[in-house]
Parts: C-alpha cells; structure tokens; sequence
C-alpha cells in the first residue's frame, strides 16, 4: 500500500505535452545547433534487385550534376561491418556497410551519394549507374533452408544457427488420445514507427565524434557504433533528441549510420540523414518473420498432456537480433499452461529479403501465437468450448517462482483469474448465444469470438549481467531537480513517471523535475527502454536514488540542525527535512543543496525477468459473402503488476492492442518469388488507421512482483502479445463451424473467403 | 525560382524558391516552423497535415507555389497567450499523444474535422481521421480527446 | 521522395491555359489539386518540365443546373462535390461517391476532373461518373467538343482528352429521388476500391474489374430484360478482365463483383 496522498497510482497528465503540442519534438531532421551548420546531405542508392552480383558502378555523370559534393561505394570504405551478434554464428556472414560485389536483398545500401542540399540527393542519386548480374534469389525461408541458392557461397549454407533440444523425445505424444499438427506462419510486419531512421553527425577538433541518432538506448547505440567504425567508445558521443517512435526497430546502431559518421569525418563536414518511407520500409528491419510447425496432444476430455513447436526463423539478408528472437519464442513456447512435456526446436536462415529485428514483443508474440492457436485446434479437434480447453490446462494461481518446463522461470501469476475476467467483461456466454443465433438464422455476418491467454517475458538481463539500470537525482539550490536515466523514452512518458517517483519521495513537485537521457556524456550507462524494462528496472533505480538521497538529506540536516537523525523525516509538502514533533525547525533540501551539492547515483538490481500476463478476447464480424473481417471488440487482462500512472500503462496498452490487431488482420510485408518488396510504402503496407479499430475495453488486474519495490512488471508489449492471436482466432471462429481450422495471419478477406470455399468443396465431396 | 507570399499563422512569408519545393518544406525550412513533420511521402499518413484557407490539406501533397496567395496555419499557430487550444488541451488530459510525431498533424486534422463538423459521433471521427496514422496510441485517446475537445467547445 | 525540376505556370483562364499547352506540348502536364499528378511526380513515375496551374481559374469551380443536366466545372474539388445540397439532391450516386475518396485532406484538394483526367481504374469517380451516363466537356484549340463517359475511358490512366485539350466540365443527367446503390470494397478506409460498383437508373459501372472503369452490359440487359437482381448480378463479371494484385486475384474479384452488384442492386430497388 502506498502512504496516503501519493501520487503514485494516479493519472497525473504528461509533462511532455505541452511541447510537443504546441511547438512540436525536436526529432532528429529538427535539429539547429551550430556544429551541424552547413552539414551536407547523405543519401544511398539503393539495390533494386534482390539479389546479383555487381559488376560496374559508374559515378561519372553525378559530379557535374548541381549540388553534387562526393559519393562512396564499398571499395571507399575501410570498415568491418556489422558482425553476427551471436559469438556461434560463422563470422562470414558479416554484413557490409555498403555491398560489396553482391547485393543480398531490395534495399541493401550500395552506394553513398552526399549533396548540399536533400533536395538535389535523388536528382543527383539518380545518375549513379551501376550494373548488376542477377543471381538467383531466394525468399522462402524453406526453400532457403534447402541451401539449393546460397547468399554466402563461402560459408556453404544459408542455417545460420540452430537451437535444439538437448535430445528429441520420440514419444512426446505417446500417451495422448488425440495430436493436432498444424503449420503456422508468423508473417513478417514492418515496424513503421511515424519518424524513420535519421542521424546527423560532427566531429569535433579533438578528433571526438558526435552523432545524434534516434535511438531506444544511447549507450547500447554507442556500442554498436564505435564497433562499426572500429572506434574507442571514448570519442564517441551519442545524443538523442525527441524520437518519434521505435518499437524495437530503433536498437543499437545500423550500418548507414555508421556511414554517416565516416561521411562526416571523410569530408570533414557535419553530415545528415534522413530516410524517406519508402527506404524506411527496404531496410529498417522487419520484424516476426517465423514459420512454425505446432503439434499439440492430449485428451478428448481435454487435458493437453504435450507440446511441440518447431521454428524456421526467416533472418532475412544477414542475421541481426532476427537470429536471437528463437531463443525467446522457445522460451516462452508453453505459454500459461500445464503440459506434461514441451519441446522445442529452431532454425535461423538467410533468405534475400530485408534483415529482421526486434518488433514489439520481440520473440514472445510469435510463441504466444503458436500456442494458443495450438489450444484452439486441439479444442476444434475434441469439439470443447475453447475457453474450457483453457480452463482445464491453465496454471493455477502461483505466488512463488516456478519453472515452466522450457527454461523460464515465472515470478508470479494467475492465468486462470486473468481468462476469467477477460471472458466475463466480454459477456463471454451471451457472445455465444449470438454467436450461434447468427449462424442458425443463416444471416450473412457471422460472429466469431478469439481467447488468448498469454504470458510474456520482460525486463530479462543479457550477457552483460544481471537486470539492472541506473538513476541520479540532484536537487539544486533552487529547489528544481534533475534526474538522469539509462533508460530512453520514446513516447512512453518517463519524463512524467520517473519524475512521479521522485517527487513522491522527496516532495518536489514533479513540474520541478527535470529527467534528461540519451546523452552518453551525461548518462554513460543504461539499457535504454526495450523488452518493456524500463518501469521495473529504470523506475526503481529513480525510486531507489530518491530514497537514498532523502537519507542522505537527513544525515546532513542532522549536522545543520544539530538533531539526531533518527529523529529526522522528509515533509513531503515542503520538500524539506524536519524534526519530528517540531515541524518548524526544517531545512529544505534546496538549502542543503545550497550548501553542497545533494545528489545521488544508484543502480538497481532485479533477482530477474519479471512475467506479465493476461488474457485478450476479440469479437470479429466475418462477411461470409466476401470474407470480410470487421474488428468489433477487443478486450483485454493485462496485468503487469503494480500501476504506476494508469493514463500512461492504458496508453501503452492501447497501442499494443492495436499493432497487435494489426497483424492479425492488417500488416504484412510481402515480396514477390523474386524478392521484389510490395508493401514498400503506406499505400501498399497496410497500416491501420482509426477507421479500421474499435475503442478498446481494458479491464484492470494488478498481481504484484516482488523483484522490484515498486512491484512493477512490463508493460510495454503485453497488448500486442495477446491480442493477435485473439484476433486470429475470432476469425477462425467466425468460419470454424464450416470446417474452418486455421486461416494464416494477416486473415485478409480473400484468405478468409478462399477458406470458406474450400472448407464449403470439402464439406460436399464428403457428402 | 518563383516567388511566393503564403500567410502563415497569421503572418506574412514571402520567399524565392524552387517551384517543386513542397509546402511542408515551406514551413520547415523556409519559416524554420518544424512542428509539422513528413512520415511517408505517398500522402498517406497526414502528419503534415496543415489547415490551407482553413481546411486541412497534406503538406507534402501540395506545392509551395500552389499556396502563394494563400493562408496556412500549423499547430504552432493555434495556442494563444500560452493557453492551450482545446483540441491541444484535450489530447493532453486524455493521453492523445505518445511519441508526438503524428501529433501536429493529427491535431490539424481534428480542428479541421471539427470545425466541419462540432459534434462528431465517434464513427464520424474515426471516419474523419481516416488520412492520419498513428503508431503508438491505437487511436483509442484519440478519439477520446476529439469527442472532449468537442464537448469542451460546445 | 521530392519532384524532379519542373518549371510553373499559371493560367489565368481557359484561353490561357490552352495557349501554354499549346505552346509546351508533351513536356507539360496540367496541375489542379495536384493529388494525383504530384504523388506521380514525387515518386518519379512522372517527370512533366512544365507544370500550368489551373487551379485559380475561377470559370471552372461550379456546380449548377443546367435543364435536365446538373453541369459541374472541371475543378470542384471532392469535398465541395460530395457536400454540395445542390448535388445531393441532383446526382446523389456522384456526391456519395466524392465523399468516399481518400481522406478528408485529400478530398480538400483533389478535382473531380482531376480525377477523371486520371482515369484510374480503381477510382470512385470514373466509376461513377460512368455509370451517371454523365457527359464530359472538352475544350481545346478548336473548341469544345462533348464525349460520352462511355468513350472517355479508353484504358489503363488513359482518356479521349487530347494533349491539347482540358476536362472542363462534367454534365450529369438530373437523377433527383432516383434510387442508386454504391459498393465500394476495401481494406482500409481510405483505400482505393478492390472492386467498385455504382448502379442508377439500370447501369450498373464497375471499378477495378479491368484496364478501366466499365460497364456490367450482361447485367445491364438481364435488368432491362426484367431478370431479379440476383440472377442479374451473376453475370456482373462477364467480360470483364480484373488484375490479379496483392488483395486480390481475378476469381476473387469476379465473386466480389457478383456480390456487390447484387448489394448495390438492392439498395436501389426498381
């Protein structure tokens, strides 16, 4: 219980506002300072074919072309590229900062063309000429695995790494009554956040490099640049401005930032970035992309007895994070329910199509996907209601850590509290007498209702050690306080919440605090905001600091007041330190401030991930004349554990809910058998807009974690992790009683209406 | 080089440029206004929508040239004295806005759609916002500041 | 995504206009909303030297009766179709239509000859416009000169307008109180149509089921012949030759187009 009057728990409105209402963020192309004056423009020409070897470049024709200042081709750049991040990965499938002699997929940068102006980029990037010798392509991840086309002919297969389980149990389905198999695909989405890639970059006269760079962690960015450039990480300096949206995609660093670092250097002039959508959507990476093959069994009763799920991961042209998100889909693969016995298996593959990365979720949406679309064939399979498959293999409510048999270990939970309060809010049974009304009147728009249950995992450590972030408070003399961040807000309010945190400790009010981030000067630690880590980890280091500053405050005002420090406490509504029982003898932590600097630097340290779940119930309407699907309801159990602001956790909801909705229904980014992109831009990729979604109906559980004080878990990307196999299987639902089983993601309309005509030809030649 | 005059917020912009210049590179480069951003070049996502003689257009879709003679207000122009216009000040207490980089356009988007239309159903605001993509907030406070914004100003 | 160079004109009046293209030929495009040319432009995928603005030319933005015709100038953007009483009362099938293209910014902007002048295939006004039995003025060097809508779609983004010659004005039969149907099939809302139907007074025009908007004639006849709507819209797809895309294939886009015609049908009985 938070003491009485804290604002922690409430909706206190964002202090970010003001600004980016009325003036607007500072993003990255917003820029104006001093040293980016007079930058030039960078821009990449790009390969049109997916893949070929190159045979000639021929930059002649663009040096008299107006504006034109230089332009660089792979041979120009004597840098490492971007290496496997996974130690096991054969090293040779290194990824170039520009192509070198092969091209890999539609996008890969081949040529640096830098301009005066960004006006005169593409008039003068269309002049580059360059030939290409095209070489067979291969975009299906298991044709790929096939190694029959090879992208990297040296190493002599496309199977970048494989996880598998220590020994193959034969008889995982020995004792089931019953075993469904199905193949799934995951499909490849675009990220999209509004603001694309961007850097600008200058180098100062000691020779040290400032970038500034959209990003999701300054410090993970610096990383990965100074490795690019085969810089000490010391003259480096990352800063971030206003981001407009990440969602995974904008981690680390890309090899076009790097090249536009080695721009600035080369011509030894500030240089800039921006992307335009078109090439944001070649070659940002992708995220999701897995193929999966679920077997589940179990009995006509329905008790589910064993699980398998097997992984083609589709990496795209060179493996980046795409390479490691099997392991977390593995992990995650049981998802909230009781088997007897899981197993799992992965293969990653290069395919010629664009990279794939981290999108929100990042590996869970993809496991949750599998099972609870495994739960729904298996209750198609025994003809049980899915919510009562569900009900009777669920783990029942835990409080203590427990292991879920594929390497997770779950901090607390309550699955079947979170279903059932997603089924009641949704008027579970009433949806299913309407359900069953529509379909006995014949009526065209049938109803169909999805569940999923899910847990995630958030807040995970890495190989650089345990789950932690740091945080430092200073109060100054004027009774304003700055708190600096690891983590990296993008949209997510931490400028609100952290300074919530604070000012619930120290009593200053929050439109005092400052909280800055994303400057490796200021801030040369963190890991950023990715994995929903930041509240758990970023936000009890906050809180941590501001307890450990209080206590220090009151040691000092012990001396100023000459008092027993015992007898000391902090009065909130004064931001002051006072002695019991004697409220007028204080000192304000801005008098103490005065006296000497008060500031605290902190780091905390969680035992571990933590592991939000909840539950997600769609209600879809499907035209059976045409196969549309209408998105109707969305309701959605996510508990994350203790709230800190719930406008900002609605808000992250909200938007999870609907990227993931989005793939269910929406998104794909598809290429042609040639590895021609076709969903390139915004007319093409189907991103939805307003019209295309529901109000979403949240409904509020709250079981706490103990690996935090705040009692916090992830947050960030539970919406999206339940509610596109909810959504998936409302649609299948909808069609399921004409002998529908599975329609794969995004279930368009023609899918879902070429599922019903061959369900419908099935049906007859049974007859 | 053409020479243009556009009004923007109120004020008077006259410059010499490029006729393919496109007026949302008018506003940010010209009048250094870079409240109003540009997410996709295929006038698809409407952050830079702009209201143009009082009607909300895509900035990237219109020419500089083509607003020579005209009035054009962004989302800097619509707070005065320091006090939020109600459509800002709605998307602030309902939690409208995330990232912020939609958010200029959006904003124009619904003084527009609310300046058509004063009491908009909530399908006539989904319907309304249709040209405007947003990534981080599902539209559901969206919508929710748009039917606040218009109660507010009834 | 920025227009190659290009230089720009403005024409003060018809004349005006006429005599630019006149004298720029090839290399000049028209520009009114600019929201089908400059989307093309900034792609590349057109690259006019010349651009003649007609968008001020004030002769051209109206929307009056005219006898049995309802006349609407060449630059009445969509929104002032699709909102005008005037046109809502007299050709309502063409101001639903205007209100469902794009967004509302793009209907601030875009010009119902624009979008005639385009001609896309998958376009709400061609369609429209089609199945309307509307009549297009056009002017040029040797005056003006009218062409059925049926002989103004001539294939894939192409028109009977001459290089030489503007889309100036658009004449609708007066249809007041007569019962039409619109089906439009999309994804997403502000999507252009995966197939398209408009139906009044017994034509029946589909968007997107070919190279250009047509006419559903098996349809058509069956109607006039007396034949119920369903048994009607069953022959929606006949001689049609729909493309095969990303949303759709032509099978699907032939059912599609029996289904809607058969919608559009019944929400315009008689």
């Amino acid at each position: 219980m938070q003491p009485r009057g804290s604002i922690l728990g409430t909706r206190v409105q964002r202090v970010e506002d003001p600004q980016l209402l009325t003036r607007g963020g500072v993003y990255t192309d917003d820029l104006v300072d001093d040293a980016l004056a007079s930058a030039v423009h960078v821009s990449f020409v790009r390969s049109p074919i997916a893949h070929a070897r190159i045979t000639s470049i021929d930059l002649t024709a663009l040096r008299a072309a107006p504006g034109f200042v230089a332009a660089f081709t792979a041979e120009d750049l004597a840098l490492p590229g971007a290496r496997p991040m996974l130690a096991t990965i054969d090293e040779r499938f290194t990824r170039p900062i520009l192509a070198a002699g092969t091209v890999r997929y539609v996008g890969e940068p081949v040529a640096i063309v830098v301009t005066e102006g960004y006006y005169q980029a593409e008039d003068v990037g269309e002049l580059v000429d360059i030939e290409y010798d095209p070489l067979p392509p291969v975009v299906d991840p298991l044709a790929a695995g096939r190694d029959e086309v090879l992208l990297f002919p040296d190493v002599g297969t496309n199977t970048v790494c494989e996880f598998l389980p220590e020994h193959r149990d034969e008889q995982l389905f020995e004792n089931c009554e019953v075993v469904v198999s199905s193949e799934i695909v995951n499909q490849r989405v675009a990220p999209a956040p509004l603001e694309t890639r961007a850097a600008a970059a200058s180098w100062g006269s000691d020779d040290r490099l400032t970038m500034w760079l959209p990003n999701q962690g300054a410090q993970t960015s610096q990383r990965a640049l100074a490795a690019l450039l085969g810089l000490d990480i010391s003259r480096l300096r990352i800063v971030t401005p206003d981001v407009g949206g990440a969602f995974g995609a904008k981690f680390g660093a890309d090899p076009e930032h790097a090249a536009v670092a080695w721009v600035a250097r080369e011509l030894a002039r500030p240089a800039r970035w921006s992307e335009q959508r078109y090439d944001n959507m070649l070659a940002m990476t992708h995220g999701r992309a897995q193929l999966q093959t679920v077997t589940i069994g179990g009995d006509r009763d329905g008790k589910l007895r064993a699980y398998r799920l097997d992984v083609v991961q589709d990496c795209g042209a060179y493996p980046a994070i795409g390479a490691l998100l099997p392991s977390l889909t593995r992990m995650m693969a049981p998802g909230t329910y009781r088997f007897e016995r899981v197993e799992s298996a992965a293969r990653c593959v290069v395919t010629n199509t664009t990279p794939i990365g981290a999108y929100r979720g990042a590996g869970r949406p993809e496991a949750t996907a599998a099972v609870e679309r495994a739960v729904d064939l298996f209750a198609a399979e025994i003809g049980m209601d899915p919510a009562d498959v569900r009900r009777r293999n669920l783990l029942p409510a835990f409080a203590e850590p427990q292991e879920n048999g594929s390497g997770a270990l779950y901090d607390s939970g309550d699955y079947p509290a979170a279903l059932e309060l997603a089924l009641s809010a949704a008027g579970y049974d009433d949806l299913r007498r309407e359900q069953a009304e529509r379909r006995e009147r014949g009526d065209v728009r049938l109803l169909g209702i999805g569940l999923a249950s899910y847990v995630e995992i958030t807040g995970g450590g890495d190989e650089a050690g345990a789950p932690s972030e740091n945080a430092l408070i200073e109060v100054h003399p004027d009774g304003t306080a700055t708190i600096l961040t690891g983590t990296s807000p993008h949209g997510q309010g931490h400028a609100t919440a952290w300074a919530m945190l604070a000012s619930d400790e120290l009593g200053i009010p929050i439109e005092l605090i400052t909280v800055r981030h994303g400057d490796t000067d200021l801030v040369p630690e963190g890991g950023g905001t990715g994995g929903s880590r930041s509240l758990q980890q970023g936000g009890a280091a906050v809180q941590q600091a501001a307890r450990e500053l209080a206590d220090i405050a009151r040691l000092r005002a012990a001396d100023m007041l000459e008092a027993n420090p015992d007898d000391l406490r902090i009065d909130r509504d004064r931001a002051a330190i006072t002695v019991a029982g004697s409220p007028h003898v204080a000192v304000t932590l801005a008098e103490l401030a005065g006296v000497e600097r008060l500031f605290v630097r902190t780091v905390f340290t969680a035992p571990g991930a933590t592991f939000p779940f909840g539950a997600h119930v769609a209600v879809v309407e499907v035209d059976t004349e045409t196969g549309r699907p209408t998105l109707l309801r969305l309701i959605s159990v996510d508990d994350a554990g203790v709230v800190l602001n719930p406008l900002l956790a609605d808000g992250q909801r909200h938007g999870g809910l609907a990227q993931g909705a989005a793939q269910a229904l929406f998104e794909e980014m598809v290429y042609d058998d040639d590895g021609n992109p076709l969903t390139a831009t915004f007319a093409d990729y189907a991103f939805p807009s307003a019209a295309e979604l529901p109000m979403f109906q949240l409904e509020t559980m709250e079981t706490p974690t103990t690996y935090n004080p705040l009692g916090a878990k992830g947050l960030g990307e539970a919406g999206t992790i339940g509610s596109t196999p909810a959504v998936q299987n409302a649609v299948i639902d909808a069609v399921a009683h004409l002998g529908v089983r599975h329609i794969d993601m995004p279930t368009t309309s023609r899918r879902i209406w070429e599922a019903i005509q061959t369900a419908t030809t099935n049906a007859e030649g049974r007859l | 080089m053409i020479q243009v005059e556009v009004t923007v917020n109120g004020e008077a912009r006259s410059a010499e440029v490029e006729p393919r210049l496109l007026l949302v590179h008018f506003l940010r480069d010209v009048c250094r206004l870079r409240a109003t951003n540009v997410g996709c070049d295929t006038t698809s996502c409407g952050a830079c929508t702009v209201l143009l003689d009082g009607v909300s257009v895509k900035s990237c879709t219109v020419l500089a040239a083509q607003a020579d003679g005209h009035e054009v207000a962004t989302v800097e122009g619509l707070a005065r004295e320091g006090e939020l216009h109600p459509v800002q000040a709605a998307f602030r207490a309902e939690h409208g806005l995330q990232c912020g980089f939609c958010t200029p356009g959006m904003v124009m988007a619904s003084v527009g759609l609310l300046q058509a239309n004063p009491h908009p159903t909530e399908e006539e605001i989904r319907i309304g916002l249709e040209g405007n993509l947003c990534r981080c907030t599902g539209y559901h406070n969206i919508v929710r500041a748009v039917l606040a914004a218009a109660e507010a100003e009834a | 995504m920025i227009p190659a160079p290009f230089e720009y004109l403005r024409a003060h009046d018809v004349a005006h206009a006429l005599d630019l293209l006149r004298e720029h030929g090839d290399e000049a495009k028209l520009l009114a909303g600019g929201h089908s040319l400059l989307p093309m432009m900034k792609l590349r995928l057109a690259r006019p030297t010349v651009l003649i603005d007609i968008a001020e030319l004030a002769d051209l933005d109206y929307v009056r009766v005219d006898g049995d015709t309802l006349a609407v100038g060449a630059l009445a953007t969509h929104a002032r179709v699709g909102e005008a009483e005037l046109v809502r009362a007299e050709a309502p099938l063409i101001a639903h239509s205007a209100s469902l293209i794009g967004d509302p910014q793009v209907r601030h902007r875009g010009t119902i000859g624009g979008s005639l002048a385009h001609a896309d295939p998958a376009a709400d006004l061609p369609m429209a416009v089609l199945a309307a039995g509307a009549t297009l003025v056009l002017e040029g060097p040797a005056g003006r000169r009218e062409v059925d809508a049926d002989d103004f779609f001539t294939g894939f983004f192409t028109t009977a307008l001459e290089p030489d010659e503007i889309l100036v004005e658009i004449r609708l039969p007066r249809r007041a109180g007569e019962p039409w149907g619109y089906e439009k099939f999309v994804r997403r809302s502000n999507d252009w149509a995966i197939v398209g139907v408009a139906t009044v007074a017994g034509r029946v025009a589909l968007a997107n089921m070919g190279s250009a908007p047509l006419r559903a004639a098996e349809t058509e006849r069956a109607l006039a012949a007396g034949a119920g709507i369903d048994a009607a819209a069953e022959l929606a797809a006949e001689n049609t030759d729909p493309v095969s895309d990303l949303h759709a294939d032509p099978a699907y886009r032939r059912h599609l187009a029996r289904v809607l015609v058969a919608r559009a049908l019944s929400s315009a009985p008689g």
